[in-house]
């Protein structure tokens, strides 16, 4: 972008465009009427005049990670919140799907927190499996379990939507997915009863609540009791991370979204012999990482899911 | 037959032997038992070990990696090239998976 792209006045269509689209770090999720809608390249023009809330997502910072794929992860972190710095239209907070760090090392968190406060919005944390992976498994939850229930799920409302970030990372049993476990689900059941069904329902939680690829562990076990719980709301969003890449899919009133990682990107499923980080020459990484966008209308009857293209 | 001859006596003892000599080198230079983990994948997925023998694990993976055996052993968190080792002192078939992954799955048969 060159500088006849501002204006004097404020900020232009491509500015808008360029912040909206590299958001995808980052997913911009707008509501408007109470319906969640993420922002892609089609609808970024639009961003600056979208009314009602609008929060962020990043997901999979990684920090502490340095192999091949992304030896500076911290950086690319940094870079994500500088562009959501620049953001023309300031968010109201941000949720992060997990995997803030790589090794659960305190200073791993230590850093994590020193770059991502610099977004200066609120963020709310759900853990991914390697943010729980210090000896006494304490990090996590000193820092970010606060007002948490169990090993961190949690419920808020804001902007007239119901949140509920969701744990599926802890008590893993071999040969399975992610899980939620008894306690959380019977929990999650009880937070939703008696909520009016015309309330939007966001879920967030670090690995997939449906099943994308378990072959690679790309799901949650227990995820569709999950699922049954909110089949009664009109607008359900359920929003994850883990692998590294954007896949959406619309079922009914349901869609289910993940995010971008700002560390590095894995392959798309059963393309490569395991999901580990994908390397890619240096000039590409960060489009990866950033660049593509996504767009989803209500009402949209696909149940496919949508691997969105990478670029463009 | 019950006597035997000289030539025949040596024969059995040589061969006896040999045989003695042959167990022992193996257990002297076998390799020592390991499984690796590369791109997500326990291997050899299935091991057989006596028992007092030791397996290694090591993650040459560039995502850390457990090695979780319920109630009988469990590794701290394997970063790329960590190892972890565990003896085997009674025999079993010892199902293990990595908890951070849990559709790694492996076994050591313990004779």
């Amino acid at each position: 972008m060159s500088d006849h792209d501002h204006h004097e006045d404020g900020v232009s269509r491509r500015r808008v465009l360029e912040c909206m689209t590299w958001a995808g770090t980052g997913v911009l999720w707008t509501v408007t009427g109470g319906v969640p809608r993420s922002l892609g390249l089609v609808e970024s023009a639009k961003a600056a005049e979208a009314a009602g809330m609008t929060f962020l997502q990043i997901s999979d910072s990684h920090v502490g990670f340095d192999k091949p794929a992304n030896p500076n992860a911290k950086g690319t972190l940094e870079e994500a919140i500088e562009k959501i710095r620049a953001m023309p239209a300031k968010p109201s907070f941000m949720i992060h799907t997990g995997d803030i760090t790589h090794l659960s090392k305190a200073s791993e968190f230590d850093d994590a927190e020193r770059i991502i406060s610099q977004a200066k919005l609120d963020v709310h944390y759900v853990p991914g499996e390697h943010d729980i992976i210090d000896e006494e498994v304490k990090f996590y939850k000193e820092r970010y379990g606060r007002g948490t229930r169990g090993p961190g799920y949690y419920s808020f409302d804001a902007g007239g939507v119901h949140f509920v970030g969701l744990v599926n990372v802890v008590d893993l049993k071999g040969g399975g997915l992610g899980n939620l476990g008894d306690e959380q689900l019977e929990w999650l059941e009880n937070d939703l009863k008696g909520r009016s069904k015309s309330t939007p329902i966001v879920l967030f939680a670090h690995i997939p609540l449906w099943t994308v690829y378990p072959q690679w562990g790309w799901g949650t076990e227990d995820g569709a009791r999950a699922l049954d719980y909110v089949k009664g709301f009109g607008s359900v969003t359920v929003l994850n991370g883990h692998i590294h890449q954007v896949m959406q899919k619309v079922e009914g009133n349901v869609t289910f979204h993940t995010a971008r990682s700002t560390a590095f990107p894995q392959p798309a499923p059963g393309s490569a012999p395991s999901p580990g980080p994908m390397k890619v020459e240096d000039s590409r990484l960060r489009s990866l990482l950033g660049v593509a966008s996504i767009n989803f209308k209500q009402g949209d009857q696909r149940l496919a899911i949508i691997d969105t293209p990478l670029q463009g | 037959m019950n006597s035997i001859n000289r030539r025949d006596f040596g024969i059995a003892v040589v061969a006896t032997a040999l045989l003695s000599v042959g167990s022992a080198r193996a257990e002297d230079t076998a390799d020592p038992l390991a499984v690796h983990i590369d791109n997500f994948v326990f291997a050899p997925a299935q091991l057989t070990a006596k028992v007092g023998q030791t397996v290694t694990w090591t993650n040459r993976d560039d995502i850390p990696h457990t090695v979780v055996c319920a109630g009988k052993f469990r590794s701290k968190t394997m970063d790329t090239d960590g190892t972890f080792s565990f003896t085997f002192t009674a025999p079993g078939d010892y199902k293990y998976f990595c908890s951070l992954h849990p559709h790694m799955t492996g076994m050591v048969k313990v004779e």
